[in-house]
């Protein structure tokens, strides 16, 4: 994407050695200039779902194989690379598709979402708002956001195509008559540019707000259903909803038991037997930054902190 | 700079070393060798060559040996390794007339020119625990050879469905066939998909899947009348015009199991009625699985004929979208990743909405 | 009635083929605001096929069909994009078929069936759509307190209400019905019938009512069209056509009609 394609890339560590019998970023140059060629076409039509030759990749499908190839198709020696998976920068999943990344490009990597160029991420949108310039890759599971409404791929292509898109609305309805309000907490369907309904990947509804006008460019691959689509920099993006039931977002009464926040996206850790339970940010880079300017941790939040570790960090084999 | 090393990633590699200590299992034990899963589980490596879609009986054995036996795991391994092969050219089609026959037999005639070959097969064997296997046999004690190879000496095996179709009772072999062959490999499938694109998926989809869809056929889910025409398996030997020569080369030879399906008829005012077809190749020997997408083939050309479509196996989007194990396997199991996020998304929603219904506050009509 | 310059529909020649099988040939007729027309014929004549091509499920292989729209003059259908056809469909037309359970969506409330034609024309407020909900349910005799269950869970009778009902949403100006009275029971085919006619009444409904069922023909219809081998053999009025058959046909189905 930035600059001509290099096909030997200069070593940014010696301490990384690549793997051998790969091309760079894995990927034939072939297979890149087709995945590259997809999206541009995607960010032509900004929300609307390209078909692409989908590779296997050495990582199963539905394991974010599609944001890995748009990755792959894109990632050149210079850049810097952010992965994340449900926030965070060290769950498994994101630690595998880094390691891929690492092995076969020697890219520089980083937890620090204003520092990456490019930033792959698994449910959800960093809270640090993204600039101009760099590109944020959705891993997609189902791009297609009627599919749970129609099943038939000709259909939604149809509905797609004479944006007859009462169904969509149907849902919502129906989710106000049973639940007296809109019952959909994650995959929010969104509005993109007035015209294509899209998918936003499994992120929560709160995240969506970021999507709208957002200054990076928005790219989602869905290597299984083999499906490219693009929100272009800057574009409107509109969760759906009706003019009596506003969306809205979720709101905690908690804090950050670590940083304090009060803004951001909010996991639930259970600490003990007895359902005792504390709340943490999702992203644990903007976690990490917020106590890094803050103060030291009080012995209430060092508290806190073990349990966080003990839950999420370390996972034993 | 790089990730620091932090719980997941420590797990990660553990995770790995404890598994290679699994896979190799007691080391008093002597290791499995790539050539022995090759010699003596070659129906395993068949089916991963077929739905690996590569033929190359030594890497297949390979993926099996690394997979500990899951052969779906293999199956994976071997396509993620076919994607980044380079690929230099397309071969001349087979010519299946030409094979040197390992088995061929008809269930739609007693006898057939050039014979049924039964050839090396478990159908009439007992199910009976062969207990004399527990005890490896001593090198050389079996080595009586038997020689089952038919070979046609140069003069090609016709296809007994050829027969029927000199006296007009089958369709031409050719029907829905396109000018050029898509890639399935190369091209995502769109539905509703061309007759090559279907029986690529289907050579490549999963033998258990399509078995069972085939077998709802035969118990009233689209129902096809089916008889086998032939089933032949051998080796045939691949073909390959380079630029520079002009004319085609040998460049090897690979086994390939063909099943033809005879069905029931069809006619119209404007054709007298005859037996309609339906087709199935797989790499190696693959028996069960060429028989089931020949059924599968037939059940999906519900549309072509103006057939009421009755089963899922008649369902064109509902097989070819599921046909393919990597991907199910792939979405299935990655429920097994962490999905914090939205299931904390749900969470909040649910107790949001038992705290409404407790306490409606007026608020919103209460349906 | 309420009569006007210009028939609704103008149908000429329209003519369906599957392969080299006649579906139905040259049919041409009229229709007129607030005028019923009823297509009968025994089962394979062609009266299913004319619906589905007139409303281009299928296309017609030969043929003009014009329609005076309300929002954008005369129209021919043949040569409208899908897009187009497909709003036509659920602004102005209504389809109504024999089989509710085709012409519903099983899968979602009473309420959401109804609302859907106005969420797809742009409606975004749900307060306004629950309105028209209940009145609609209430025009149609049901139960507004069934507005979220699932039609599953309803008879026939109220099954083939709710679809009505789904149609008419929108105020279409012409419903097309296949057999509406098909598999009910004689009550409730009665009371369909008297809700019908009170429809057409009040909202100047033109309605192509294909049936088999003389009560519907009767009661209904102010002119017939006798369909046999995919053509027309007669029309007429219904009064006329019922008291002095002249194709022999037409004798034939009418005395068959008769002894239903």
């Amino acid at each position: 994407m930035r600059g001509p394609l290099k096909l030997q890339p200069k070593m940014k560590s010696k301490s990384v050695p690549l793997q051998e019998g790969y091309n760079f970023a894995y990927l034939d140059e072939g297979t890149k200039r087709m995945i590259r060629r997809t999206l541009l076409k995607a960010i032509a039509i900004p929300g609307h779902q390209i078909p692409f030759g989908s590779r296997e990749m050495p990582l199963p499908l539905g394991w974010g194989t599609g944001g890995i190839q748009i990755t792959a198709a894109l990632i050149g020696p210079d850049d810097i690379l952010k992965v994340i998976d449900q926030g965070a920068d060290d769950t498994t999943n994101a630690i595998s598709i880094k390691k891929l990344f690492v092995k076969t490009t020697g890219v520089q990597i980083t937890e620090r979402t204003e520092k990456a160029t490019l930033i792959q991420t698994r449910h959800r949108i960093p809270e640090t708002p993204l600039k101009e310039g760099q590109v944020i890759i959705y891993q997609v599971p189902i791009p297609e956001p009627l599919r749970f409404l129609e099943p038939r791929e000709p259909e939604t292509r149809k509905m797609h195509a004479l944006a007859d898109y009462g169904l969509m609305y149907v849902k919502l309805y129906e989710d106000i008559s049973t639940h007296g309000r809109i019952a959909t907490a994650f995959m929010y369907p969104v509005l993109v540019h007035h015209r294509y309904i899209a998918s936003p990947s499994p992120i929560p509804r709160f995240d969506n707000p970021k999507m709208d006008r957002m200054p990076a460019l928005q790219l989602f691959g869905a290597g299984r259903e083999k499906r490219i689509y693009a929100i272009p920099p800057y574009t409107t993006v509109k969760s759906l909803d009706f003019e009596d039931y506003p969306f809205e977002i979720e709101k905690w009464d908690q804090q950050c038991a670590l940083c304090g926040s009060r803004e951001s996206y909010l996991d639930e850790i259970i600490k003990d037997d007895q359902g005792g339970r504390l709340f943490v940010c999702s992203d644990t880079d903007y976690c990490q930054q917020r106590r890094e300017k803050g103060k030291n941790a009080s012995p209430s939040e060092v508290v806190a902190m073990k349990a966080v570790r003990r839950k999420k960090g370390d996972e034993t084999t | 700079m790089y990730v620091s090393a932090k719980g997941g990633e420590k797990a990660i590699s553990k995770a790995h070393e404890f598994l290679a200590e699994v896979r190799r299992g007691d080391l008093s034990i002597p290791e499995l060798t790539v050539e022995q899963i090759r010699q003596q589980l070659s129906l395993a490596v068949d089916r991963v060559m077929a739905e690996g879609s590569l033929y190359d009986p030594e890497l297949a054995a390979l993926a099996i040996k690394q997979s500990s036996g899951d052969l779906i795991e293999a199956i994976f391994l071997l396509r993620a390794y076919r994607t980044t092969l380079t690929r230099f050219g397309v071969t001349l089609p087979i010519d299946t007339t030409r094979m040197t026959l390992l088995r061929r037999i008809s269930s739609a005639y007693k006898d057939i020119p050039g014979g049924q070959i039964l050839g090396p097969t478990y159908d009439y064997t007992h199910r009976l625990l062969d207990f004399s296997l527990l005890i490896p046999s001593e090198k050389g004690e079996d080595q009586k050879v038997l020689k089952c190879e038919f070979s046609t000496q140069g003069e090609p095996f016709a296809r007994v469905l050829e027969f029927l179709h000199q006296e007009g009772l089958v369709e031409s072999g050719h029907s829905g066939e396109s000018e050029t062959v898509q890639d399935l490999t190369l091209q995502p499938l769109q539905i509703p998909a061309t007759r090559d694109l279907r029986l690529q998926n289907l050579a490549r989809g999963d033998e258990g899947f399509l078995l069972s869809l085939a077998y709802s056929t035969q118990r009233g889910f689209g129902y096809n009348h089916p008889f086998i025409g032939e089933i032949r398996v051998g080796e045939v030997s691949v073909e390959f015009v380079p630029p520079e020569l002009g004319f085609p080369i040998e460049i090897g030879k690979i086994t390939v199991t063909e099943c033809e399906m005879i069905n029931q008829f069809k006619g119209s005012s404007t054709h007298p009625p005859c037996f309609t077809r339906g087709y199935g190749l797989t790499f190696g020997h693959c028996e069960r699985k060429a028989i089931a997408i020949s059924l599968l083939d037939r059940a999906l050309r519900t549309r072509e004929f103006g057939e009421a479509q009755e089963g899922p196996a008649q369902d064109e989007e509902f097989v070819l979208m599921h046909s393919d194990n990597i991907q199910a396997s792939g979405f299935v199991e990655h429920l097994k990743l962490p999905h914090y996020v939205d299931f904390q998304a749900e969470l909040t929603l649910l107790r949001n909405l038992r705290k409404e219904y407790r306490d409606p506050k007026g608020e919103g009509e209460q349906p | 009635m309420i009569f006007s310059k210009e028939p609704l529909l103008k149908v000429m020649g329209m003519t369906k083929y599957f392969g080299d099988r006649v579906g139905c040939r040259d049919i041409s007729f009229e229709l007129w605001p607030g005028e019923v027309l009823g297509i009968v014929g025994e089962s394979g004549s062609g009266k299913t096929t004319l619906l589905n091509t007139l409303s281009y499920h299928l296309e017609p292989t030969r043929g003009i069909i014009l329609y005076w729209s309300e929002q954008q003059g005369l129209v021919d259908l043949g040569q409208l994009s899908e897009s187009q056809i497909r709003y036509l469909m659920r602004t102005e037309w209504g389809m109504v078929r024999q089989n509710p359970r085709e012409g519903l969506r099983m899968r979602v409330s009473a309420g959401a069936n109804i609302g859907e034609r106005l969420m797809a024309l742009g409606v975004r407020h749900y307060g306004r759509i629950r309105k028209e909900v209940q009145k609609w349910l209430e025009r149609v005799e049901i139960d507004t307190d069934r507005a979220n269950d699932l039609p599953e869970t309803f008879s026939g009778g109220m099954l083939q209400r709710l679809q009505i009902a789904r149609n008419l949403v929108t105020q279409p100006r012409l419903v097309l019905m296949d057999e509406p009275t098909g598999g009910l029971d004689v009550s409730v085919q009665a009371r369909l019938l008297d809700l019908l006619r009170a429809l057409v009444a009040e909202f100047n409904l033109s309605l192509i009512v294909v049936t088999h069922d003389l009560a519907v023909v009767r009661l209904l219809t102010h002119r017939l069209l006798v369909m046999r081998h995919g053509e027309i053999v007669e029309s007429g009025l219904t009064d006329q056509l019922l008291d002095d058959p002249h194709h022999p046909y037409t004798q034939l189905l009418v005395s068959s009609v008769i002894q239903v």
